[in-house]
């Protein structure tokens, strides 16, 4: 049951948290609240009287506006366009639209251009596009999934005092998070679920930070602290003056990347999706051969020209950001996506597949990542997204690679999952592996890296040891301010600073 | 009002029950076509679907004419496996038959059995160097291989008119378009007497017991199957696309060339300007309604050989035109795809409602 017996109630004007894991029910409960799907028994009462929601136009007829986090919007159009799709009927007249959307985003502090593309905005800017949509009609409750996913750490800043303002002018905010310390900077009170059901209600600013996470998790489950940070030892990985163009129109060209990656050491690259992080990937992986050889080079080996395959040869592991797709195929058994990048295993013998050995293959990823699936035999699109990725994790590392480049690995998994899967990128790391991690989540980051850079726009900043950099200079990074000698410009707000440790 | 609705889930039953009721489906509208003709419908359908296999002639026939479908749609299916859309079956089967024959008749006096294999073996490199041309354009210039495909079928219909027409055409033959008859050696050994039944059905039988142990036990048909389903997961598995490509389309090519070869040592015993009826695009209706699995097609087959036998014999019986046969064809596809919606989607049957929003979906 997606949902179970949850009661919510928001008041007007008020920031209104609900927490929760993946999976918790987050998802289900604001979608019956936009109308999307229709609650089973239950009464929603609106503004004193009760209503059913029928479908989303309704909602959005009621003052009811949701922001997903997936943005809905057309690359090759403008932002008034866009708006005024979504809109529909009551769009008018385009020009007068551009005009109230001007005048919106100035009064809510997001700047927007109405007449520029979507493909030349930033993943903050699109969302801002994704708001303004909803302030445009008379808006009575602004429904938010997980908006701050895809932004850095100033933009986020931005964001919350956008939306403090909505807030004083009457406006009720319902902030879908899982990111504790957002919730105790931005909301007024939350509500906390776990499998379906209410756990807790709390004034964020006042409970304790554990005590939400336990309300989130439950008791047993074992939230990590910190792990020992490790210096490495020779360089395995290393990438001299990679730079390409992209052929894709909207996609990123990398100018001059120049980094390294030591055996026995994790080095994190942060930064806001798009950035050049799936090019940089791709020339790593091998499926997106690099102009010259000495581009990139395991150990002594230059492997700029060499296929996916001949790297994985030379000690490569690779755990994409796609699960589904690329980490695995869907349709295939856990057994068969065993076979996927663990063929090298002596699973194949005289080119036919060595069946028994491969059941034993997918059988200890299962049992050593803990990966809860009723059998072997389950699909891979059957699994969880955590359990996927415990798996495909664990077939990587099961491969004793020299070299794991993961890229957002923990990505829309929960708590549990995302302890065991730092756990052992930890252990890898200390059995002499060298390991790069591409991540949006900066807390992450700080959390398992022992070195950190961040990526914007094709270039790549300068790398600190985790221990002497600060959320704020990751930060700047991120929004490709590399000035070394920048001063540590004191935070604006105080409210919405974020700390290095993780919960 | 009727609703189609996503399972979420593919069905596996609604994916071996669509076959059958497409099959149910054909035979129902097959029997209203024959009633509208004026022909009692159960009668017609007798003639057309159990008069061609009473008697142990008609089976034989069937193997005759089954033996070449199977082994093009085994190689098609292959092929569909990789997401490579190989329409080309009936251009290879030409060219396996055509190279067959200029090899066969250069052997015209050659003796010994042994004569046959290169016969065989020249069929198969002319249909799969006909398939490689194709993977060639695709892995080289991006070139939709269900475009060249279909347009190297005309290409091989009319190089074969070419020869048979020209350097192949049979000196004494009084100027028809028609080769020698090839010799004894190298005519296909039959199976049954007083039958037309030869090796070729044992050819296709093994064909499809090797493409099944190819494609489930070997890690290069695991290859083609990951490529299909998922290539970007195949890609960075560094699994090598184009070399898959083009021994998927070698494979096809070289078992419908096998089937061209067949064909002209076999019941033909001559190149002719029409070696096939088009079993090799009957082969791709096969492939999709034995669910591209090596048993599944053996049976499509079958049915497939059945269907061409039952035409030929309601020309005669019925009077009614040849054209019944691409008509049952057709139906038969057609009905397929039809139903294989179900395995995706259910009906719902639904009070009408206001319209849904764009965003609900």
């Amino acid at each position: 049951m997606a949902n179970d017996n949850v009661d919510l109630a928001i008041s007007a004007g008020e920031i209104h948290a609900l927490l929760g894991e993946n999976g918790a029910g987050k998802s289900t409960l604001m979608k019956m609240i936009y109308g999307v799907t229709k609650p089973d028994a239950g009464k929603i009462i609106w503004q004193g009287e009760q209503v059913t929601i029928k479908d989303p136009s309704m909602a959005r007829n009621m003052g009811i506006g949701m922001v997903f986090q997936h943005f809905s919007l057309f690359e090759t159009l403008t932002v008034t366009e866009n708006i005024a799709l979504a809109l529909g009927d009551d769009a008018g007249d385009l020009k007068q639209l551009a005009q109230r959307i001007s005048t919106v985003s100035k009064q809510y502090g997001m700047e927007l251009n109405p007449d520029r593309h979507i493909h030349s905005l930033s993943v903050g800017e699109r969302q801002r596009v994704e708001i303004v949509r909803c302030l445009v009609q008379d808006i009575k409750l602004l429904i938010l999934d997980e908006p701050t996913s895809v932004l850095t750490p100033q933009e986020v800043d931005t964001l919350f005092v956008t939306l403090r303002q909505l807030s004083k002018d009457g406006c009720s905010i319902l902030f879908i998070s899982h990111k504790l310390k957002e919730v105790q900077a931005l909301c007024h009170s939350a509500t906390i679920l776990r499998a379906g059901k209410v756990t807790g209600e709390c004034i964020p600013a006042e409970a304790g930070a554990t005590k939400m996470a336990l309300m989130m998790v439950g008791d047993d489950t074992p939230i990590s602290t910190d792990y020992p940070k490790s210096s490495g030892t020779e360089v395995f990985l290393n990438v001299k003056g990679l730079s390409q163009t992209s052929d894709d129109p909207f996609g990123v060209t990398l100018k001059d990347l120049n980094f390294h990656v030591k055996s026995g050491e994790i080095l994190g690259i942060a930064g806001v999706a798009g950035n050049g992080q799936e090019e940089l990937l791709a020339a790593l992986s091998g499926e997106h051969l690099v102009a010259s050889a000495n581009q990139v080079s395991f150990a002594a080996t230059k492997v700029g020209l060499l296929d996916p395959r001949a790297r994985r040869e030379l000690g490569m592991a690779f755990v994409p950001e796609e699960r589904l797709g690329r980490g695995a195929v869907p349709e295939m058994s856990l057994v068969d996506n065993g076979l996927l990048t663990g063929f090298m295993q002596g699973l194949v013998h005289l080119g036919f597949i060595n069946k028994a050995k491969t059941e034993q293959f997918a059988n200890k990823i299962i049992d050593q990542y803990k990966v809860k699936t009723p059998n072997n035999r389950a699909s891979a699109d059957s699994l969880s997204g955590g359990n996927l990725q415990k798996f495909i994790i664990g077939r990587e590392i099961l491969q004793n690679p020299k070299l794991l480049v993961a890229s957002h690995p923990t990505w829309g998994v929960d708590i549990g999952a995302a302890t065991a899967i730092h756990k052992a990128l930890i252990e890898l790391r200390d059995r002499g592996a060298a390991i790069l991690v591409v991540s949006e989540d900066i807390d992450e980051l700080f959390l398992i890296s022992d070195r950190l850079c961040a990526i914007c726009d094709g270039e790549i900043s300068p790398d600190k040891p985790t221990p002497d950099t600060s959320i704020e200079e990751v930060g700047r990074w991120m929004s490709g301010v590399f000035d070394e000698s920048a001063s540590q410009s004191p935070s604006q707000d105080n409210s919405t600073k974020l700390s290095a440790e993780l919960i | 009002m009727i609703k189609l609705e996503p399972r979420g889930e593919a069905s596996i039953t609604m994916s071996y029950v669509s076959p059958v009721l497409a099959g149910i489906l054909t035979l129902i509208t097959g029997g209203i076509f024959f009633a509208s003709l004026g022909h009692d419908p159960l009668y017609a359908l007798s003639i057309f679907l159990l008069a061609p296999v009473s008697d142990l002639y008609g089976v034989a026939e069937l193997s005759v004419k089954a033996a070449p479908i199977m082994l093009c749609a085994v190689g098609l299916a292959l092929t569909f496996k990789a997401q490579v859309w190989n329409i080309g079956a009936e251009g290879q089967l030409l060219m396996g038959g055509l190279t067959a024959s200029a090899v066969a008749l250069l052997l015209i006096d050659v003796e010994s059995g042994w004569a046959l294999v290169p016969v065989l073996l020249s069929g198969m490199v002319g249909g799969a160097l006909w398939g490689l041309l194709a993977a060639w354009l695709r892995n080289r210039f991006n070139a939709n291989e269900i475009l060249t495909t279909i347009m190297f079928n005309y290409i091989a219909l009319y190089i074969l008119l070419y020869f048979v027409h020209g350097s192949l055409k049979d000196p004494d033959g009084y100027g028809f378009p028609e080769s020698a008859l090839f010799s004894d050696s190298t005519l296909l050994p039959i199976l049954l007497e007083d039958t037309r039944m030869h090796i070729g059905i044992l050819f296709a039988s093994f064909a499809v017991v090797a493409a099944w142990v190819f494609i489930s036990r070997s890690f290069l048909g695991f290859q083609i199957k990951v490529l299909g389903m998922d290539s970007n997961a195949a890609k960075l598995s560094g699994f090598k696309h184009k070399r898959l490509v083009i021994l998927v389309m070698l494979i096809s090519g070289a078992l419908a060339g096998l089937a061209g070869a067949s064909e002209v040592t076999g019941p033909i015993g001559q190149l002719i300007p029409s070696i096939s009826p088009g079993y090799g695009y009957a082969a791709i209706i096969v492939a999709f309604l034995g669910r591209l699995h090596p048993v599944g097609i053996f049976f499509a087959s079958l049915l497939m050989a059945l269907i061409y036998m039952g035409g030929e014999l309601a020309q005669i019986e019925l009077k009614v035109p040849l054209a019944v046969t691409s008509l049952f064809q057709g139906m038969l596809l057609f009905y397929l795809l039809a139903c294989d919606v179900f395995i995706n989607f259910k009906i719902k049957m639904a009070a009408p409602k206001a319209r849904q929003s764009v965003e609900s979906a």
